[in-house]
């Protein structure tokens, strides 16, 4: 199990909130990365660009992760094949269902006091939590 | 070029974040939802870090007349809680907790080279795509219903 780490968690989240930050101050757009994900599988003209860039400096910054921060990027957990693109799909599907993720609800939503994003927190938590709970009692913590 | 340069940045520094937070350990995003076993609080303090220098900005926002780069701040269009947004929400939670990733530390983990995001992130844009196209379906037969189609709110 991983451990408790309040301290680093807070120091990346304010991190986070300042990239969303300066997206919305400097470029007037919202960081919901599944929307902009979204965005570059049909882009209106001009739209493509930035998305592009955005998502590759996300790349990127994975990699500079990886490179300086050892063991910030590591993948523990115990997932066939198919569950991880199960996974995969449900997450895209119901992120473009819902208008937002984790990025765009969670933070963005929150910080303006939208009650969608409230709503849509609330059941995504839950459910998460319920499949963690399913997975980790019911198959032994191995899907 | 600038807001290019601008939204790469940005993204380079979301990914750092990421990072510093534990949200490229898929591990640790289990551990979160985890509330039954050895819960682990930390995604909390991610939440209320960026949810606090959000709020900051959503302030300076309202004393901006515009962005730095562009014409004007996004309009985000107001409409109620209702059942797509909780189903989609719920499916989202489903698949956040049987992989571990959300859409962003999928992406960063991508750039790591995680075996697990190579595969996740395809399938969740293949989930992406088959909302968008769900959704051109329901507008042609709406177009065709009553000759006019409403657009579909892009929020993020």
């Amino acid at each position: 199990m991983a451990h408790f780490t309040p301290f680093a968690s807070l120091a990346g989240g304010t991190l986070i909130g300042l990239a969303a930050a300066a997206l919305l101050l400097v470029n007037g757009r919202v960081a919901g990365i599944s929307g902009i994900a979204a965005g570059l599988l049909g882009p209106e003209r001009g739209d493509a660009a930035w998305r592009a860039a955005f998502l590759g400096g996300l790349a990127v910054g994975g990699l500079l992760v990886a490179t300086l921060l050892p063991g910030a990027a590591h993948d523990g957990l115990v997932r066939s094949a198919p569950a991880i693109a199960a996974a995969g799909f449900l997450v895209g599907l119901g992120a473009r269902l819902a208008n937002g993720c984790t990025s765009g609800h969670g933070l963005c939503g929150l910080s303006r006091l939208s009650p969608r994003s409230l709503a849509a927190v609330v059941c995504f938590i839950g459910t998460g939590a319920a499949t963690v709970f399913a997975v980790n009692h019911w198959f032994g913590g191995v899907l | 070029m600038k807001r290019g340069l601008a939204a790469f940045g940005a993204g380079v520094l979301f990914a750092v974040g990421l990072g510093l937070a534990g949200m490229m350990q898929p591990t640790k995003v289990v551990g979160f939802l985890d509330f039954s076993g050895a819960w682990d609080a930390s995604l909390a303090f991610v939440m209320a870090g960026g949810i606090g220098v959000l709020a900051l900005a959503q302030l300076a926002k309202r004393r901006l007349a515009r962005p730095l780069f562009a014409d004007r701040f996004p309009v985000l269009a107001r409409h109620g809680i209702d059942g797509r947004l909780v189903l989609g929400a719920s499916i989202f939670g489903v698949g956040w907790g049987l992989g571990g990733f959300c859409p962003g530390p999928a992406i960063a983990s991508c750039g790591a080279g995680l075996g697990a995001a190579l595969l996740f992130v395809p399938a969740m844009l293949g989930g992406m795509a088959a909302v968008r196209l769900l959704d051109a379906r329901r507008h042609a037969a709406a177009e065709e219903e009553t000759g006019a189609a409403s657009p579909t709110p892009q929020v993020g």
